[in-house]
């Protein structure tokens, strides 16, 4: 009973948060709903028994990577609407939806086709972190290290690409600087 | 009852909404926002299997989802900034450069 009133409350509300996210205009708006939904989102994993993946979800997501996002919005000018020049919005929405469920019935074919068989089953009386430990640092070692691997390259290559001409202000023009410095020489 | 299909449905229905934002949106800024819908999109399905079946190997895929989601946005974020102190704006519009 409180599955289902769960899912189609966190269902509805995640829809129109990411609706939001992908009509707005404005940044800010877009990203506070872009967080809220990705909140919204760990609690289907909560409900689905994936606990690991539903706290990962939060402190990665909602921590990190939206933290992230705010930190990079100080650069651009987010107070400002976005002017977009839009095109056909009803072929758009066709071909979206139409590329979509395609894609979705490409995935979906295999799974309701054929029985599966349990690659990693989950074990009874072991919690999620430590079933999901366990597999990952025994089957899936190899791809944790790489992905430990990639994590650093990006962070390397954030860090450089972000830091070309850090001391050159972004927000504020020439001239800005140009009135302080005379108002301290006439001081 | 809520079964699999219920959450492959409504996965589906955000993966959507997600494909709509990047075929209609003309802000880098915002493209970005929409591969982040579609990537939480497929983790909502991964999850959904993994239980339904009764395997962990769906959440391994989704753990790793993550960890690449996080370092596509390292990486793209620095490259925004680039572009913005180059250009002055993230509209796709103004940075078309290749005229034909």
């Amino acid at each position: 009973m409180y599955e289902i009133v769960a899912f189609y409350l966190f269902s509805a509300l995640t829809i129109g948060l990411f609706l939001i996210t992908v009509m707005s205009k404005n940044i800010l708006y877009a990203m506070t709903s872009l967080a809220a939904g990705m909140v919204l989102i760990s609690g289907f994993f909560f409900i689905l028994g994936a606990d690991f993946l539903g706290v990962v979800q939060l402190v990665v997501y909602v921590g990190a990577i939206m933290a992230l996002y705010a930190f990079a919005m100080m650069f651009f000018d987010a107070t400002r609407d976005i002017k977009e020049k839009n095109t056909n919005n009803t072929l758009v929405f066709l071909l979206g939806g139409l590329s979509a469920l395609v894609l979705v019935l490409m995935f979906a074919a295999p799974i309701f086709s054929e029985n599966i068989q349990a690659l990693y089953p989950m074990h009874e009386g072991v919690g999620n972190a430590q079933d999901v430990g366990i597999v990952l640092f025994t089957k899936y070692l190899v791809p944790f290290e790489v992905a430990a691997l990639m994590l650093l390259v990006a962070m390397i290559a954030g860090i450089i690409l972000a830091g070309k001409k850090m001391d050159q202000s972004l927000t504020e023009d020439m001239s800005a600087d140009d009135e302080i410095m005379i108002v301290k020489d006439e001081k | 009852m809520i079964g699999l299909s219920h959450y492959l449905i409504i996965s589906a229905i955000i993966f959507s909404i997600g494909l709509v934002g990047v075929l209609r949106r003309r802000n880098l800024l915002m493209l970005f926002f929409a591969t982040e819908v579609m990537l939480n999109a497929v983790n909502i399905a991964f999850a959904a299997i993994s239980h339904y079946y009764n395997d962990l190997t769906g959440q391994m895929f989704a753990f790793f989802i993550i960890a690449i989601a996080a370092s596509e946005v390292a990486v793209g974020l620095g490259i925004l900034i680039v572009l913005y102190k180059k250009y002055g704006s993230l509209d796709l519009d103004d940075l078309a450069s290749m005229r034909g």
